[in-house]
């Protein structure tokens, strides 16, 4: 009982400072591909808390309601998470916190959020059938859905579901907001849509939306962290560096694509899902 | 301490210029000068913006557009006019739709005067625009309730 308190406590005070810190590193790299110096290492804080020194300025009092929702959610998820509970509940809470970010962009009639949050849905619709497989993934391979059970498991995972990991790898660019599936809100490229989802949103309400991706992303790379644990010390450590190098790479996809067009993401990623996932599955449900 | 200076995010606005000075603000963020080293974005929206980058004269065409961009951003929000153009209408002055520069619709924190303007002036000039914009937010913590310096000018 006291770990998952101390997992949960750790989740949720370090991850927004791996997630920041990440966040930084991402800048510098990028910048560095870019041929560029690159802002600070701790940029992405200083961004956070200028906005939070920003006049609050809100098109309808809803709408910070909502994202409060989604910044909650995504920590219940991680919480969850971390706690060692059940995955599909991990799955279906971060599902309502994207729904809540998709409804916060909805209720300002601005154009541009409009369409950003279409687009969101639509990254949903691309992203989810993976995210449920990786979950079925775990269950047929170790029996389990509890994160806790998965993580006790002596062998690794990753090798049974290796399609199922490079699927996940694949839709992680996705949740990351990377190029080329950047489609409803981008890091670069501020001019497209006018950063779509967030168009709206200013100040304290977008300082929130950002620290809440931080801890979506350390929460994500906690999943790919899953496929390597096995209890013992080079299992974590595997995990880390794959973790790292999974990081990296979704930068270098970034800084190497343009963006594409949303039949583009919804059909690749549903392809990945059905031919490296399904087909992983079928082939652990039989050996 | 602030942290209004070290993340300045910038919008960019051309009224009507001959899109020199526009070329110079965004060889500002290429490798050459990189501004995103001070942390300064380029950002599309201005209600992410901090610092309000206009090149080119107003006319009657675009003055609403850019009062609705200077009345969108959140305060501390500073201005910068770009350019001779923006700072007094330039070469266009006399024409019969231009009213002249950007301080003719919203207040102006600072002039970065050229033709066209320098990268390194326009950095420069963003830089001091940095100090005026912790002048103003230094102003906010003083006085929430009365309203900012900028806003009084506008009315």
């Amino acid at each position: 009982m006291i770990k998952i308190i101390i997992f949960v406590v750790a989740y949720l005070v370090l991850a927004p400072l791996v997630g920041g810190f990440l966040a930084g590193i991402d800048r510098i790299i990028s910048a560095r591909m870019q041929g560029r110096v690159g802002p600070p290492v701790l940029q992405p804080f200083y961004d956070v808390f200028k906005l939070r020194e920003k006049e609050a300025i809100t098109v309808n009092k809803v709408q910070d309601f909502y994202v409060t929702c989604f910044f909650i959610f995504v920590l219940v998820t991680g919480c969850f998470f971390f706690a060692g509970g059940d995955l599909l509940l991990v799955i279906f809470t971060l599902t309502l916190a994207s729904v809540f970010l998709i409804v916060a962009a909805f209720s300002s009639n601005s154009p541009y959020s409009q369409v950003g949050a279409e687009r969101e849905l639509l990254q949903m619709l691309a992203y989810e059938p993976m995210v449920l497989l990786t979950a079925i993934g775990f269950y047929i391979y170790t029996g389990s859905f509890e994160v806790r059970q998965i993580l006790s498991g002596d062998a690794m995972a990753f090798l049974p579901l290796i399609g199922v990991f490079f699927g996940f790898i694949f839709i992680l660019t996705i949740k990351f907001r990377k190029s080329p599936f950047d489609l409803s809100m981008s890091h670069h490229a501020h001019q497209e849509l006018v950063k779509g989802l967030v168009t709206e949103f200013s100040g304290k309400t977008m300082a929130l939306i950002e620290v809440a991706h931080w801890y979506e992303n350390i929460f994500l790379l906690g999943f790919v962290f899953l496929f390597f644990a096995n209890g013992t010390i080079w299992g974590t450590v595997i995990g880390v560096v794959v973790c790292l190098a999974a990081y990296f790479l979704e930068v270098l996809i970034d800084n190497c694509f343009a963006r594409m067009k949303w039949q583009v993401a919804l059909n690749s990623a549903w392809i990945v899902a059905l031919v490296l996932g399904m087909i992983n599955l079928f082939i652990v449900y039989l050996v | 301490m602030s942290y209004v200076t070290k993340s300045p995010w910038v919008i960019h606005y051309d009224g009507s210029s001959c899109n020199g000075c526009d070329i110079e603000v965004l060889a500002c963020l290429t490798p050459m000068y990189d501004v995103e080293r001070f942390g300064i974005i380029n950002t599309g929206n201005p209600k992410h913006a901090d610092v309000f980058l206009v090149t080119g004269s107003v006319n009657e065409q675009n003055k609403e557009v850019v009062k609705q961009i200077y009345s969108q951003m959140p305060e501390p929000k500073v201005v910068v006019a770009i350019g001779i153009c923006a700072n007094n209408g330039g070469i266009f002055k006399e024409c019969y739709n231009i009213l002249g520069g950007v301080d003719t619709v919203i207040p102006v924190d600072v002039y970065v005067p050229g033709c066209a303007a320098r990268p390194e002036a326009i950095i420069d000039g963003v830089v001091k625009g940095l100090g005026v914009l912790q002048e103003k937010r230094n102003a906010m913590d003083g006085n929430t309730a009365a309203p900012a310096p900028a806003e009084k000018e506008e009315a």
